[in-house]
């Protein structure tokens, strides 16, 4: 793997009450960071995403996953601003997770310890403490990018000047928590998942992965966005089979997006990341009171909604902004029309451009 | 610059203490705002319903929320404001008299302006010709108006009777430009008024 990467000096305490030794950190820069550091941004990717945010994936190579937003002379200009982006504890592009290795030379598979949306962080800040970045310019971060970037704000105030959290939540529902254990249990009845010690057998739980990332992927899509898409049309034939193969054009891309997933990412990860998301609550984690969570900020805030998204909707986001008042919190927030549903963020929207551009500059 | 602003918003800024805090509830593009924080270093925040201008006050690096000041004005601390600014919203609101109760539960004072609905052209169209006025200050017809509660001068100043709210201040302006206090009822195309609890 190319990418810049480095072992955090100090065990990193978890939110289980466990700390993990050794913790590697994937990173991925862009831009030069200026000599007082003041121009560094922090990119948060979202639950399958990698540091590799505008630049070729070195396992697909796809171009990278923010490529629009990020890059010279782009809303993320990387002539001004020094973009980090790391790959989060728990994945597999390079930071430690349960497909590293053990003290025992072992993968950790289901050994490795639960984790949190906060241990993430701070993992993410210990990169910071290596590279001296005393303050970020601005944290940006959409879907569980989006929680980081709250959650560093509450837990880390001092660390980030500004806050650009899009199509977010400051907790997880009940309907994503149903989602993501519809994903883990597809993969745990997978037979080659083997209770996740899978690694050393040669045979992956693929079907498993596979069929959480197409349950998954619905989620991000909007009904409006599917039916201009796919319809009910059939895929490369002229009539229904009265089989079970891919008959309809939405099924075969389903079935595309599923396999292509499992060749890039590591089942036990999307165990254990589906599973920090589900137990993120940024208010409980405050007393309750989400306003309590922002009280020690002096950043601002921005927050970005999508009429489409059903995944994290607005009210989600306005639930985040109206604590942030109670806070006394600095805060912009805008609902975006877009079609195209939670994936919205990733996709070619010029209003989240200019919005972005807007509030980091 | 301050002669860009339209003649109320102008007295606003005039009127509004330096590094004082200030929530502006229809903030509309942000030129108050943006005003407010460049000439009176004013903690500004705003309220608006229309996206694409949230759009535009965020590039202006202002710190404004897209949302419904007849439901949003709830979720802000008591006190949180030195001053609540409605400009020319009042008669677009669901009830004007509890937007009133809670721009002076956020906000110490207000800052509100309203086109006046018994100024004298007003009168003259609605009198010689028996349908809804459409003028500068209310460019819409009645039907797609966003108008709800016309008021008049008289109308505010019996409002903030029964309210219970003291009226510091008032200005009326016609043309662009302000008047004298002198039959403002009917010679005022709108009105402000800078209005504060009772109590204080």
């Amino acid at each position: 793997m190319q990418s810049k990467s480095l072992i955090l000096p100090h065990p990193l305490p978890l939110d289980s009450g466990e700390a993990l030794e050794g913790v590697s950190i994937a990173y991925e820069t862009y831009g030069e960071l200026a000599p007082d550091k003041g121009n560094a941004i922090l990119l948060c990717h979202a639950l399958t995403g990698d540091q590799f945010v505008a630049s070729e994936h070195p396992v697909t190579g796809k171009p990278g996953w923010w490529e629009r937003m990020v890059g010279p002379g782009k809303p993320i200009d990387t002539d001004r601003f020094h973009v980090i982006c790391a790959n989060v504890i728990g994945s597999c592009m390079g930071s430690t997770g349960p497909a590293s290795d053990a003290p025992d030379g072992k993968p950790y598979a289901m050994r490795f310890p639960v984790l949190t949306i906060r241990d993430m962080v701070r993992g993410l800040v210990g990169l910071l403490d290596a590279l001296e970045i005393e303050q970020l310019h601005t944290v940006v971060g959409g879907s569980m990018g989006g929680m980081q970037a709250l959650s560093l704000a509450a837990n880390f105030p001092e660390r980030a000047a500004r806050i650009l959290a899009i199509a977010t939540t400051a907790r997880h529902s009940a309907q994503n928590i149903a989602f993501h254990e519809v994903g883990r249990q597809a993969i745990m009845a997978d037979p080659n998942w083997a209770e996740g010690d899978y690694y050393a057998s040669g045979k992956t739980p693929d079907a498993g992965l596979a069929v959480a990332r197409m349950a998954a992927h619905i989620t991000y899509l909007s009904e409006a966005g599917l039916t201009d898409k796919f319809g009910r049309r059939l895929q490369d034939r002229a009539e229904k089979t009265f089989g079970f193969d891919a008959d309809f054009q939405v099924e075969s891309y389903l079935r595309y997006q599923g396999s292509g997933f499992t060749r890039r990412f590591d089942a036990n990860s999307y165990l254990y990341i589906t599973r920090a998301m589900d137990y993120f609550d940024l208010a409980e984690e405050h007393g309750g009171l989400l306003a309590n969570a922002f009280a020690g900020t002096t950043a601002r805030f921005c927050l970005i909604s999508f009429d489409s998204d059903w995944l994290y909707p607005t009210a989600e986001s306005r639930h985040v902004v109206h604590a942030l008042n109670a806070a006394g919190a600095p805060v912009s927030f805008v609902e975006l029309s877009a079609p195209f549903g939670h994936d919205s963020f990733l996709l070619d929207v010029p209003e989240l451009d200019r919005v972005v551009k807007g509030f980091i500059e | 610059m301050t002669s860009a602003l339209r003649p109320d918003l102008a007295v606003i800024l005039d009127h509004v203490e330096p590094g004082s805090r200030a929530l502006d509830v229809g903030c509309g593009d942000g030129v108050l705002m943006a005003a407010l924080r460049d000439q009176k270093h004013v903690d500004a925040r705003g309220i608006e319903i229309d996206g694409a201008c949230v759009e535009r006050c965020v590039a202006r690096g202002l710190s404004v929320v897209q949302g419904d000041a007849d439901r949003d004005l709830s979720f802000y601390p008591d006190g949180a404001f030195d001053y609540a600014i409605l400009s020319q919203t009042l008669q677009t609101a669901e009830r004007p008299d509890r937007m009133m109760q809670e721009l002076l539960r956020v906000g110490r004072r207000a800052f509100v302006s309203f086109p006046n609905f018994a100024y004298w052209r007003m009168r003259w169209a609605l009198l010689s010709r028996g349908r809804m006025p459409v003028t500068r200050h209310l460019p819409v017809t009645w039907y797609e108006t966003q108008n709800i509660h016309h008021v008049t001068v008289k109308d505010f100043e019996a409002l903030a009777d029964d309210l219970g709210v003291q009226i510091a201040n008032r200005w009326f302006f016609t043309n662009e430009r302000e008047i004298g206090e002198g039959g403002a009822n009917w010679r005022a195309e709108y009105a402000l008024f800078e209005v504060e609890r009772s109590s204080v």
